[in-house]
């Protein structure tokens, strides 16, 4: 035998001994965002080996179905995704050419987090000259912790049906997440209270639902359409109809570019306040706990 | 718990009658029956406490057979105004419409050179897919793309080009499977081999106007089998996919033959993975085995006057393929740069007969030809993008029969004389949105052995309807 078929030979017994799945190996996740993988690892600890698709300083919306990710999908038992067309862009190919049935839709290894809760700006009509809006609604969900224990709640039941001989430990770990994260909640609600009703610019729609719970005011975006980056004279537009009713800041997220943030900053002398809208945005939001706690600290230091 | 309840019970009965007979000191008895008590509540909390553990179990698993169903709506948290749309719950045929997209093409074209005489020198040329197209206005294919999962087994891609000159070309239709498992998918139909990286790749997705000299010399623009193709991805953290397809090789460098069996073969393998978070790239490597039968092509023999020749044989071509992308983070919303390249080296053996309609005669042929090219594009600011590519083709001397035997000079041959085209190109484009992008570009052209072509094409793409998801 040729040495090199040897070798050949070899690398596949290596890869696929090394890809076999023993019984008792932890159950494979592919979560698309940071905030997802936060979630399902509190859920269900190690159990669980996780891998996420994105990270807090990317637009989840624009990201290539690269290499690393079909291969991901190959192996995973679950996906956690947001839906409501977030991923559409890359979700597909990934699920298509995984040749990976446990993940396909309607699967119980595909979990969708949007259309578990109550969707805001739901489109009455839909075209595209209205930028690159979401038939389905926002789907930009994860800022509401309302938003988090409900999709925690039927995760954790995902986990149970997955992997039912593990199912009284998910239900006890769903629990005891359930029971800090409502404490935690009603902690954040009391410390934010001064926020109430406070006006404050966005840049994307993302914020739409931290806004809605907090009872922030959204006084402009600085994209004119969802997707649209702003022109010129849309920004000075923006300066004039701000001057009259001036903001108390500038919301920025880790991902998005600083500049027109900043330069509408100095024109409306209105701090931009970075928040890091997913787990790991900033160096504090470690995980979920430490993003909300982070965003409500970092609005709370902007207002005083 | 059944049992646990029996034993509470039963200590509740054994302290009654313990309690009943009178000999025992008043003071005990009381002390005693404290004690039982205690003993009972105790046993009591812990029966409740797992009673509720198992209720709480099997609320979990109930939830999560709800979850694996389509979820219901869950009530919102907070006050919200009334919904601006409800959804539709009558019984509606349009609901499983599939996933429809057109893409609108056209361009402008200025060519210092006649576009009909247009040939890369030393190649027998393909019957299409060479040049840069007409001078002026053209419309270029508009693309209609349906696809939609077909049931729980196969989704099904159609794309039909609609060309500039009113006719159609089915690009694209084939049926894949959703099934399968352990990394295997099949595809059935008409589809774009998957040997090479821009093979598979459809033209409103390239970063330049046309294609590579290569693609266009070698495979007469893009590779299209008739027939089937099995994939394999391996189980592994990097990205290893093992693929062969099997076709009837009706497509250049093949020619539809009168023959039940196979004509068109290709293995190909892809590797792939990151580098940090920014950066990510794939691995290639191909080989297609295609026979034809007749394929014909015009030249001129040694004195001018137009011939027509025929190929049959033997079309090996390997290709290698590079891609990587980087973008700060991963985020290509404001910064990206691709750079890829490939190298294909293909040998014909067969027959060559020259003059069909006249002459008609025949001897062997061999050639052993390869090409390559090296592009890079980069996104400079949001939404502009620059980029640069180079061609470059070997074409070597063929071994013509005809000639060795002496029947005919070389020069009867004069698309055959050893050539070394190369091409140099610059592009610019401007995506106003996801949606919509318009390009310029700019090429110098020595393709043709004699002058230099000077060609500049202005393009505009836009995509209607579903929004598309594209491979990497």
């Amino acid at each position: 035998m040729p040495k090199y078929v040897r070798s050949l030979l070899a690398l596949a017994t290596v890869s696929l001994c090394g890809g076999a799945v023993p019984a008792q190996a932890a159950l494979k996740v592919l979560a698309t965002t940071p905030d997802w993988a936060a979630l399902v690892t509190e859920l269900g600890g190690d159990k669980l080996n996780v891998y996420t698709a994105t990270s807090a300083f990317q637009d989840v919306h624009r990201v290539d179905a690269k290499p690393s990710l079909v291969a991901r999908a190959r192996s995973a038992d679950l996906v956690v995704a947001t839906g409501a067309d977030l991923e559409i862009g890359w979700m597909p190919v990934l699920l298509q050419d995984s040749g990976n049935t446990r993940i396909q839709p309607g699967s119980p290894g595909y979990f969708e987090a949007a259309p578990l809760v109550h969707l805001l700006e739901v489109p009455s009509a839909v075209d595209r000259s209205m930028g690159d809006i979401h038939p389905l609604g926002n789907p930009h969900v994860t800022l509401d912790p309302h938003n988090i224990a409900t999709i925690a709640k039927a995760l954790t039941a995902r986990l149970v049906l997955i992997d039912s001989a593990a199912a009284a430990y998910y239900a006890a770990r769903g629990e005891d997440f359930q029971k800090r994260w409502q404490q935690a909640t009603v902690g954040w609600e009391a410390k934010a209270a001064p926020l109430r009703g406070v006006g404050v610019v966005v840049i994307h729609r993302d914020q739409a639902y931290l806004c809605n719970w907090l009872g922030l005011k959204e006084l402009a975006s600085i994209e004119p359409k969802p997707g649209v980056p702003p022109s010129a004279g849309y920004l000075a537009e923006l300066v004039t109809k701000l001057a009259a009713t001036p903001p108390k800041m500038i919301l920025r997220n880790a991902y998005n570019d600083p500049r027109a943030a900043e330069w509408l900053s100095q024109r409306v002398h209105t701090p931009v306040v970075l928040l890091p809208y997913s787990v790991g945005g900033t160096p504090e939001a470690r995980d979920l706990f430490g993003l909300f706690d982070d965003t409500i600290n970092r609005l709370l230091a902007a207002l005083k | 718990m059944a049992k646990l309840r029996s034993i509470a019970g039963a200590i509740v009965f054994l302290s009654l009658w313990l309690s009943n007979p009178g000999h025992a000191a008043t003071d005990d008895l009381a002390a005693l029956r404290a004690e039982l008590e205690a003993l009972k509540s105790d046993y009591t909390s812990r029966v409740q406490a797992l009673e509720a553990r198992i209720k709480q179990l099997e609320s979990a698993v109930a939830t999560a057979q709800l979850a694996a169903a389509p979820a219901p709506p869950v009530p919102p948290a907070y006050p919200q105004p009334a919904p601006v749309a409800a959804p539709g719950k009558s019984s509606n045929a349009t609901a499983f419409n599939p996933a429809i997209s057109m893409i609108l093409t056209g361009n402008y074209a200025s060519l210092s050179q006649d576009p009909a005489t247009y040939r890369v020198a030393g190649f027998i040329p393909p019957p299409s897919g060479e040049g840069p197209g007409n001078r002026s206005f053209n419309l270029d294919e508009s693309e209609l793309t349906v696809a939609s999962n077909i049931d729980p087994y196969f989704f099904g891609n159609v794309t039909a080009a609609i060309q500039g000159d009113n006719s159609i070309d089915i690009e694209e239709a084939y049926f894949k499977t959703l099934a399968l498992n352990n990394g295997f998918t099949i595809k059935g139909g008409r589809f774009f081999s998957a040997t090479g990286y821009l093979n598979e790749i459809h033209s409103h997705n390239w970063d330049f106007v046309d294609q590579p000299l290569v693609y266009q010399v070698f495979l007469g623009g893009q590779l299209a089998q008739d027939g089937a193709q099995i994939r394999w991805l391996a189980p592994t953290d990097y990205f290893i996919e093992l693929g062969a397809e099997a076709g009837s090789g009706r497509s250049f460098p093949g020619t539809q033959r009168n023959s039940n069996s196979l004509a068109s073969d290709a293995l190909f393998a892809h590797l792939g993975g990151d580098v940090g978070d920014s950066t990510s790239w794939r691995l290639g490597v191909s080989w297609l085995d295609i026979r034809s039968t007749d394929r014909t092509y015009h030249d001129v023999d040694q004195s001018g006057t137009p011939v027509t020749n025929a190929f049959t044989g033997t079309s090996r071509t390997w290709i290698a393929d590079g891609t990587l992308k980087w973008a700060p983070h991963g985020d290509p919303t404001h910064h990206q740069f691709k750079l890829q390249g490939e190298y294909m080296q293909r040998t014909e053996r067969g027959q060559l007969a020259f003059d069909l309609a006249g002459r008609n005669l025949a001897g062997d042929y061999n050639s052993s030809q390869s090409g390559w090219y090296l592009q890079a594009v980069y996104e400079f600011v949001q939404r502009w993008r620059a980029g640069l590519r180079y061609d470059s083709m070997q074409s070597g001397t063929p071994g013509i029969g005809l000639v060795q035997a002496g029947l005919l000079p070389f020069a009867a041959f004069p698309s055959l004389a050893s050539a070394s085209p190369e091409r140099t190109t610059i592009m610019v484009d401007w995506s106003l949105s996801e949606f919509s992008r318009l390009r310029a570009q700019y090429a110098w052209d020595d393709a043709r052995a004699t002058e230099r072509d000077r060609q500049l094409l202005l393009q505009y793409i836009f995509a209607m309807g579903a929004h598309g998801a594209h491979k990497f």
